[in-house]
């Protein structure tokens, strides 16, 4: 009951600070945390999960509150001492909550439809496209992420590396349509250094169908 | 990547753990009031290191003073601040992760058991 009279005093108010500000909340995988074996194990998916990704979504909602505080407080120079927290754990956020999403059990069959045509106009195929992200993704120095992204304003697919947890279009702005987490969480139970051959096995996993559905909202949207 | 891990192997010993003594553990009160302040700070800014990298205890040899760096991936400390080596952390994922998984903070309270000082005196 308290929780609905705040909502409706924070909408019916736009002058007024909100009452009541929502906090970042660690998303469901759409999965088993064994669905994506034998090329991710479960104790990887599940630690990834509810460790790695949950302290991002802790850590961002502390940020945030601090940099309400701050704003509040009206100093500039606190605000800024926390923009590396926020990117930090808002990138952390966002890219692992794309991530989830843009794998699933045994994959899909390869792109197809506009991401396909796209993939063979600006790659010349999807097998030099996938050599392209997996040279990029596996010479990342440190931890870092590969990314297939859209450039909206040239109408064409790029691939790039972000180091630590930079978020691709807030860094960069491409559309992110399929990321790789080369951090070594992300594989060092399973692979141990063998970072190759994680990168190469990702794409017996990949869920072109969700790229696909990414690659159209950044079109059209 | 080598000069690092290079240092790293002789800094630690099974029979390390403790504290300093002598010139070493002089400064170390000096530059940080105490070993334990010294030990808090360090063990807080290596934990801190956003992604892969080392934090270390380094010697400015123009100021003649301790100073506590965090360089990113395999920055080595001289080049890159002018501090000579002393102790290194190495808070890359894979220096602990098949042990302490995500809990860096773990490690890093664990290694000062097995810090060999004597070798770190001897590069003071």
């Amino acid at each position: 009951m308290f929780a609905n009279i705040a909502r409706v005093l924070a909408q019916s108010s736009k002058k007024c600070l909100p009452l009541v500000r929502s906090k970042h909340s660690l998303p469901d995988l759409p999965y088993d945390f064994n669905a994506l074996e034998p090329v991710i194990s479960a104790e990887i998916m599940q630690v990834h999960h509810q460790k790695h990704h949950a302290t991002y979504v802790n850590n961002l909602n502390v940020a945030e509150e601090k940099l309400f505080e701050a704003k509040q407080r009206g100093s500039v120079s606190d605000q800024i001492a926390l923009t590396s927290a926020l990117k930090f754990n808002g990138g952390g956020h966002i890219n692992h909550s794309i991530f989830w999403t843009i794998l699933c059990k045994d994959g899909t069959s390869e792109p197809e439809g506009e991401l396909a045509e796209a993939i063979k106009r600006d790659f010349g195929s999807y097998q030099r496209m996938v050599d392209l992200l997996v040279a990029t993704s596996t010479g990342i120095q440190g931890s870092g992420w590969g990314w297939l992204g859209y450039n909206k304003q040239l109408n064409r697919l790029d691939i790039v590396a972000c180091a630590n947890q930079d978020p691709l279009q807030a860094t960069t702005g491409l559309h992110p349509l399929f990321g790789i987490d080369v951090w070594e969480h992300a594989y060092y139970l399973q692979y141990k250094n063998a970072r190759p051959d994680y990168v190469k096995s990702i794409f017996k996993i990949a869920n072109w169908r969700k790229v696909e559905e990414l690659f159209g909202k950044a079109r059209h949207d | 990547g080598h000069l690092n891990h290079s240092i790293f192997w002789h800094n630690l010993s099974p029979y390390g753990g403790g504290e300093p003594s002598g010139a070493l553990a002089e400064l170390i009160k000096r530059d940080f009031g105490s070993f334990e302040n010294f030990n808090t700070y360090m063990a807080t800014t290596t934990v801190a290191i956003q992604g892969s990298g080392w934090g270390w205890l380094g010697y400015n040899k123009t100021t003649k003073s301790l100073n506590i760096a965090a360089c990113g991936n395999q920055d080595p400390l001289e080049p890159t601040t002018g501090l000579v080596p002393l102790l290194g952390i190495d808070v890359w994922e894979h220096a602990y992760y098949i042990q302490y998984k995500n809990v860096r903070a773990d490690y890093v309270k664990n290694i000062w058991n097995i810090v060999n000082w004597k070798d770190v005196s001897q590069r003071f």
